[in-house]
């Protein structure tokens, strides 16, 4: 037997938009359902008045037929002489939204169903999101029921611009554009003449024109233990090989701990399985030399391999489906490969309303079918990748008590507020970063900064004014704009944090708390300073950025040095 | 790695997740050839162990060859087999003559709830396939079932990345799925390559044979030449046959299984 590659394929888009529809029509088309299915199609149809409905094909559950709408998903196997596909056809309405997560969190490549006459609807623009946020790049837009627009090519191309203009915006570049008729039957298995304008390939042609994603194979090894097994005099360190590849006599490492360790065998059952390297993909067992406990959740590694990340902290973007909203300082339970660990959420950076993509101001919870960036801290340290590195070791789900709530990719590590330096006094506490090192990096071509004293500084303490990349005089006062603290140091010691407000101009420098100069040398000036300071709003980018050119000196007290 | 590769890991992953995660567990194994298949892939997840017992719901229907074939295996690869009968319906008279549904009911979804009470089973492992029929293709891997066993198809929890669901209330029962993305041709496919012994009732006898195994009354064998695995896989190429078209049960109303599943049954 030859191996025959499997190619999968969501088809995604608003509920009523014709998806089933269209899979059912390709199905039906190209001969891969059963005549029995056909004929129990037939029946039902008849029963009900109405003309052959293909989505029966897919809809097999009694309340999707008789309501006809898709509730959860379904796959279905098809082949053209080319490969196989396993086709995955998602629920359209929201409120099966983690039915249609389900579906599209194991696909390649993607089908988004645009209706013609209704354009760009609520769930096609969360679909997409969704699709941009799996990370799936491979997409075809297919606009459907072109006979409801009198298959109008200009039609077709106003609804191309609209959606192309919207996808653009979620980084998500369809790659092929197909006008279809999924109950005609146009241009979905065989080209249609009512659409001799359009000269590209049929739905059924345009997939074979997927290509598929480099496997996973050449990445960096990743094994996450899934259990250990003693059943005879062996013990079995079983699991699948997420990345990379293994074989007997590699040296390994084992995260989060880093014990180090050589394969000693990989196991096999019967006889004939005996295999003498073993890659991604592969659910396997192997001993290994030393005879360490080793447990669910350990994460196996080449040994000189430094790649894979062990913290608590990372960045994430995630889409949310639970019961609840999703709220900072609740514990989660958060699952990555085989790892577990509870988890909060300390901070909600971003919420998106995956509809209208605009940001939810100030959003202190994470709406069910809503996507966010979060940093969330973990009870233990995990290991994982970036998404964009690995994409297994690179995702992860989120249980709110007993259900798979959310789903997320690592964006990346975190420096959280312990691991920055700052003043406090009290219970006021000020973020400084005028004591970080600034950097030239020659190979990247930009400026870097380098958080040099990743310490808290109370009251009485010494502090470093005298940098490698900066130098500010004895006595000065440091300026937040952004939580309007004023810190005063004095003979080179923090001496007083006070609020903006209570802040009385002492003649002496100011800088802002990364260190830039503040060019006031005046009373007066300081008065037009504190005014425009006060009515600044607080989150406005552009009018922060004409207040700094007006009122900070970059040069004055910093510099910053090349590095290689 | 090929096709069959691919879905191999996939089902040991799986098996090897529900070992993991339930210390009452045991497998469905109804002789048949996916059932078997699981077993084989039970013992390749375990290196040539069968850690959880197998438990086969015996209708008292069942083709006599299926029995005789169950306890050969059984001894052969020294295998915990926990065999149920409801007694006490077979004793009221039960039989397809009852109505298949009623009958289906009493003697394998009652007697599947028997047995998981007896022995406190929290999951249990069937191998189902999603191109089965259409209520088995909207499964989870890990799927919920209330304390009666019910499932409540409509509002199942999300399922993606290889997470799946394993947190569940007290009193609640899973059913895992290992098979649910195998076809009927894979099946076959699978079995040629791991020369895995199979009943011969699949093979073609006098012009017939059987596709699917259940009750002796209610399974009828379909018009086939193959006696060999590659003229079944050929068969099933070609086919335009249903799987099931030989199980009577589904054909007593449209939605037959999905309402028999819907209680409890496998």
């Amino acid at each position: 037997m030859t191996a025959r590659e499997l190619l999968k394929i969501v088809v995604v888009g608003h509920v009523d938009h014709g998806k089933s529809t269209i899979i059912g029509r390709l199905l039906y088309d190209t001969k891969s359902v059963p005549e029995t299915a056909i004929e129990r199609v037939k029946r039902i149809s008849k029963e009900k008045g109405r003309p052959f409905e293909y989505a029966y094909l897919l809809d097999a559950l009694e309340e999707e037929q008789k309501q006809g709408i898709t509730i959860d998903t379904t796959q279905i196997k098809f082949s053209t002489p080319k490969r196989d596909y396993l086709i995955i056809d998602a629920p359209g309405h929201k409120e099966f939204l983690k039915n249609m997560i389900s579906g599209a969190a194991n696909a390649e490549a993607a089908l988004l169903v645009i209706d013609a006459a209704e354009g760009v609807q609520e769930q096609s623009k969360r679909h997409a999101y969704i699709l941009s946020l799996l990370g799936i790049q491979k997409v075809y837009v297919i606009v459907n029921k072109m006979d409801m627009i009198e298959f109008s090519e200009k039609k077709f191309k106003e609804i191309k611009y609209e959606i192309s203009t919207f996808l653009s915006k979620l980084n998500v570049y369809p790659q092929k554009y197909i006008p279809v008729s999924g109950f005609l039957g146009e241009n979905i298995a065989r080209k249609s003449d009512k659409m001799p304008w359009y000269k590209g390939e049929t739905l059924l042609q345009a997939l074979d024109l997927f290509e598929k994603d480099k496997e996973l194979e050449d990445r960096p090894l990743r094994f996450p233990i899934q259990d250990v097994y003693k059943f005879d005099h062996r013990r079995i360190i079983a699991g699948k090989i997420e990345s990379g590849r293994l074989k007997v006599g590699d040296e390994i490492k084992i995260l989060p701990e880093g014990k180090v360790s050589k394969v000693k065998s990989i196991e096999f059952w019967p006889e004939n399985n005996k295999k003498d390297e073993v890659v991604a993909g592969m659910s396997i067992g192997i001993t290994i030399e030393d005879e360490f406990f080793n447990k669910r959740g350990e994460v196996i590694v080449h040994k000189n391999d430094n790649t894979l990340y062990v913290s608590d902290t990372f960045r994430a973007n995630l889409f949310w489906l639970g019961k609840r909203n999703l709220v900072k300082n609740k514990t989660y339970k958060l699952k990555l490969v085989t790892q577990e660990t509870e988890c909060e959420i300390v901070s909600i950076d971003k919420v998106i309303d995956a509809t209208t993509l605009e940001t939810v101001e100030n959003a202190t919870e994470v709406r069910t079918n809503d996507v966010a960036e979060v940093t969330i801290k973990t009870k233990e340290k995990i290991c994982f990748d970036e998404f964009k590195g690995n994409p297994t070791t690179g995702r992860f789900v989120l249980v709110d008590e007993y259900d798979v709530s959310g789903g997320g990719i690592v964006s990346g590590l975190v420096n959280l507020k312990e691991e920055v330096t700052k003043f406090v006094k009290d219970d006021k506490e000020m973020i400084v970063h005028c004591f970080d090192e600034y950097y030239y990096s020659l190979s990247e071509g930009l400026i870097r900064k380098h958080p040099k004293y990743k310490r808290t500084f109370k009251v009485g303490d010494a502090v470093p004014i005298e940098g490698e990349t900066y130098s500010y005089p004895e006595s000065f006062d440091v300026i937040d704009i952004n939580s309007k603290h004023v810190a005063k140091i004095r003979k080179g010691q923090l001496s007083d944090l006070v609020d903006f407000d209570q802040y009385i101009y002492s003649e002496l420098p100011i800088i802002t708390s990364d260190g830039f100069y503040v060019k006031v040398n005046s009373i007066d000036e300081f008065k037009d300073f504190k005014n425009e300071l006060v009515q600044l709003e607080k989150k406005d980018n552009s009018l922060l950025t004409t207040f700094a050119n007006k009122w900070c000196d970059i040069s004055k007290n910093k510099s910053f040095k090349f590095t290689i | 790695m090929d096709h069959l590769d691919r879905l191999e890991a996939e089902s040991i992953y799986i098996l090897r997740e529900a070992y993991s995660k339930f210390s009452k567990i045991a497998m469905l194994w109804s002789i048949g050839k996916d059932s078997t298949v699981l077993l084989w892939l039970v013992k390749k997840a375990f290196f040539g162990h069968c850690p959880f017992p197998l438990i086969h719901i015996d209708t008292t229907y069942k083709i006599p060859e299926m029995i005789k074939y169950r306890d050969k295996l059984a001894k052969e690869y020294n295998l915990d087999l926990i065999v149920h009968i409801n007694e006490e319906a077979i004793k009221q008279g039960m039989g397809p003559e009852k109505g298949r549904l009623v009958c289906c009911k009493a003697l394998k979804t009652d007697a599947l709830q028997q047995v998981i009470n007896k022995y406190k089973f929290e999951a249990l492992i069937l191998g189902i396939r999603r191109d089965e029929e259409g209520s088995r293709s909207k499964e989870r891997f890990f799927s919920l079932r209330n304390e009666d066993l019910e499932w409540d198809y409509t509002n199942q929890p999300p399922e993606f990345w290889n997470q799946f669901n394993t947190d569940f209330p007290k009193g609640s029962h899973v059913r895992v799925h290992p098979l649910l993305s195998w076809t009927e041709i894979d099946i076959w496919m699978y079995i040629k390559r791991e020369n895995i012994p199979v009943i011969d009732l699949y093979f073609a006898k006098n012009g017939k044979r059987y596709r699917s195994l259940g009750c002796a009354p209610c399974t009828f064998p379909v018009e086939s030449n193959a006696t060999t695995i590659d003229e079944i896989i050929e068969e099933l190429k070609n086919t335009k046959v249903n799987e099931r078209a030989g199980r009577a049960q589904d054909h007593e109303d449209a939605y037959a299984m999905q309402k028999l599943r819907k209680e409890g049954y496998m």
